[in-house]
């Protein structure tokens, strides 16, 4: 029964199962399912509960990590076959995200990546140390809405001020929405570099998305 | 007369020491370490290790590992700033230094961190010179009105121009080496006379999980070649970047620490390491590195355990804080880390002074943190018998009610038995109000300007400063840098 298999996936997420994920995910396609409600009342509702868990206090990182896995695990089988068929994939928004040029720390910016792409978006991680450039180039290429930076050092942040200047320069910034993030960042630099946002951590990172998307 | 014993911590019984220690052979014999300099795969090479130059990895025969471990010397001598005092990293030793390469400082006015300046730096190390605990100066802040690629070299400048005490210091750039180097010669008055009493240690860190990068291996290379100490600060993060149980985050950081010994040792065998390191117990809530986490101090204990078993000097952060402020966190933490440290045995326990993840400075801090110290030193005295008997001959002719305050022994004894309560409150509650109601932080921010205002820079040969400044600057042009800051002597 399908509401059987929803739910079977819902649990696999939350549980951070990735292998049974993927191979529910596989019996979905196998048996024909309508895969944007698989998508609706399986995946998606089992990362909200995730993002619930944080919130309350049960779940820490890597739980949020190994759900995170999950939900992509399930994905990579679905969104090809989605793909190809006639329906479309309602995508939240399109994020390009990386560690900003100087900085090679990386765990946060994978999880807010994988939280994301949980949440709906269509995401293009470039990875660490990433020049100033990539990032905009990236970003015109594949049309995305939101451009987000980690830094990990004091030293490297300040590159996140320097890329909102040069698409100021380049007179890009009103297409963007620029969101910040890492350790030494705060609302108050988002604010003082004229970033769009700052989030603090993952589950955050994608309310914010959300949220600013839903504002066009 | 009984001898005091020493107080000793010791958490892992032997053969768990040598479980750890053989799984960290057999990881360094089959997974091997990355390392992403071409000299030290050569240098590895030619010992006799198994090189894959492609994927820069060098996996390391357990024979290897144990000839190097035959050829580090048990123990290094620091010397200071004239080569008079000498100050043994070995045995149970004990020496303190300020945690170093903080980026900014806790204004105490503010009560807020701010990047820290030249300004900070000279104030830091006049009171550092004066703190009686602290063994060691560390060169502890970056200064950010220096052009960065000259920032290594010239927090050792200022320092050595303003303090006698030996340094704890490192490399940013593999460019940076050479003038410290030439800094600490000129010193000395030669390089050869450097090597045979050192005045500084070079910390380098791994990357966890198993990495060394180009710059952390050259500056064990250029540091063995040249007779500087190497610190080896593996530094990982239980759950992230390392296993997370302490078991297995104790196996990478044998691993990695061995590794780095052995580069040392193929570059000039015999060349002094200590076995040091700043892992720490990653938070699952914040994704951030708590060095006041009882299992960070746990883990510091345990290697420092592991690497006395393996006849090396020791260090380990400890006795810092993740507080931002001076509040009863900042107490704790640095208290518990300073005790445990020094209970264990570590020869060099940087710390001091430090908040915010090993990021601030804190002069106020620093005061406080040294009456700790006062009291661990206190502590590792141990009892001493002092008389013999112990007290019978005190209670001849006892009646009741007779008091010690006026006894002869009492006045001969009361300094050498109990030290001072340094800035510590004992006052009776009234007196406490009617003094202002002071904390101890209060005390410690007069203390800090009493000190930096008496402060008299102790004298510097003439020629040597012009030398040492000459060296700087050179170096300071090279990146770009015209004119230095002002050191405000």
């Amino acid at each position: 029964m399908k509401e059987d298999l929803y739910r079977d996936i819902r649990e696999a997420v939350v549980a951070g199962d990735r292998v049974r994920a993927a191979e529910l995910a596989r019996a979905a396609v196998g048996s024909g399912l309508d895969l944007l409600e698989v998508v609706e009342k399986g995946t998606v509702p089992g990362i909200q509960r995730v993002g619930e868990l944080w919130e309350q206090g049960e779940y820490f990182l890597p739980e949020l990590i190994s759900s995170a896995e999950a939900m992509k695990a399930a994905m990579a089988v679905i969104d090809p076959v989605l793909a190809r068929s006639e329906a479309r994939t309602r995508t939240a928004g399109i994020a390009v995200i990386g560690t900003i040029e100087g900085d090679i720390h990386d765990i946060g910016k994978n999880l807010v990546a994988s939280m994301l792409q949980a949440g709906g978006f269509e995401v293009h991680d470039l990875g660490a140390d990433v020049a100033l450039e990539r990032f905009i180039d990236k970003a015109e290429a594949v049309g995305a809405g939101f451009i987000c930076l980690s830094a990990l050092l004091t030293t490297t942040m300040i590159n996140q001020r320097k890329l909102i200047g040069l698409l100021r320069e380049r007179g890009l910034r009103d297409k963007y929405k620029v969101l910040v993030g890492g350790a030494p960042a705060s609302a108050k630099w988002a604010e003082d570099i004229g970033a769009d946002g700052y989030a603090e951590n993952a589950v955050s990172a994608v309310k914010l998305a959300k949220a600013l998307a839903g504002r066009g | 007369m009984i001898v005091a014993k020493r107080p000793k911590l010791e958490l892992l019984d032997r053969a768990f020491v040598d479980r750890i220690v053989d799984e960290g052979l057999q990881l360094l014999e089959r997974q091997g370490i990355m390392i992403e300099n071409a000299e030290a795969l050569d240098l590895l090479g030619g010992a006799g290790a198994d090189i894959d130059r492609t994927a820069q990895r060098a996996r390391l025969k357990r024979s290897l590992v144990e000839r190097c471990l035959a050829s580090t010397p048990a123990s290094v001598t620091l010397y200071d700033r004239s080569g008079e005092k000498a100050f043994v990293v070995g045995g149970d030793e004990v020496h303190f230094d300020p945690g170093s390469s903080a980026v900014t400082m806790l204004d105490h006015e503010t009560q807020e961190e701010r990047q820290a300046i030249t300004r900070d730096l000279v104030d830091f190390y006049k009171l550092v010179e004066t703190l009686e605990h602290l063994h060691f100066q560390s060169t502890g802040l970056i200064s950010s009105d220096v052009p960065p690629g000259a920032s290594d070299a010239y927090r050792l400048y200022v320092g050595l121009c303003l303090s006698t005490k030996p340094f704890v210091t490192g490399t940013f750039r593999v460019e940076g080496f050479k003038p410290m180097r030439d800094l600490l010669a000129a010193v000395r008055g030669g390089q050869e006379e450097l090597r045979r009493k050192p005045l500084a240690i070079f910390d380098a860190c791994p990357s966890p999980p198993l990495m060394w990068s180009h710059l952390t291996a050259q500056s064990l290379i250029d540091s063995a070649r040249a007779g500087i100490p190497s610190e080896l600060i593996s530094m990982g993060m239980t759950g992230a970047t390392s296993p997370v149980t302490i078991a297995g985050t104790l196996v990478q950081h044998v691993a990695e620490n061995l590794c780095g010994l052995v580069v040392c040792q193929v570059a000039s065998p015999g060349a002094p390491v200590i076995f040091g390191g700043s892992p720490s117990s990653f938070d699952m809530r914040k994704g951030t590195t708590p060095m006041g986490a009882v299992e960070t101090m746990m883990i510091d204990a345990a290697y420092a355990q592991i690497a006395k078993a393996l006849n090396l000097p020791t260090h380990a952060y400890m006795g810092l804080s993740d507080a931002k402020v001076n509040d009863p966190q900042a107490g704790l933490e640095t208290a518990m880390g300073a005790v445990l440290g020094a209970l264990a045995g570590v020869n060099v326990i940087s710390g001091p002074g430090m908040l915010d993840f090993e990021s601030a400075q804190s002069l106020e801090k620093l005061v406080i943190d040294d009456g700790i110290c006062a009291m661990v030193y206190r502590l590792l005295a141990g009892i001493a018998q002092r008389d013999e008997p112990l007290a019978l001959g005190l209670f001849e002719g006892f009646t009741p009610g007779m008091q010690f305050l006026s006894h002869p022994h009492t006045r001969h004894w009361y300094r050498k038995e109990h030290i001072s309560a340094g800035l510590a409150d004992r006052d009776p509650y009234d007196a406490w109000v009617a003094a202002g109601r002071t904390s101890i932080v209060d005390k410690a921010h007069e203390e800090v300007a009493k000190r930096i205002r008496a402060f008299a820079a102790p004298s510097l040969d003439e020629a040597l400063g012009k030398e040492l400044e000459s060296i700087m600057a050179a170096y300071a042009r090279s990146q770009g840098a015209e004119k230095l800051p002002p050191l405000l002597q």
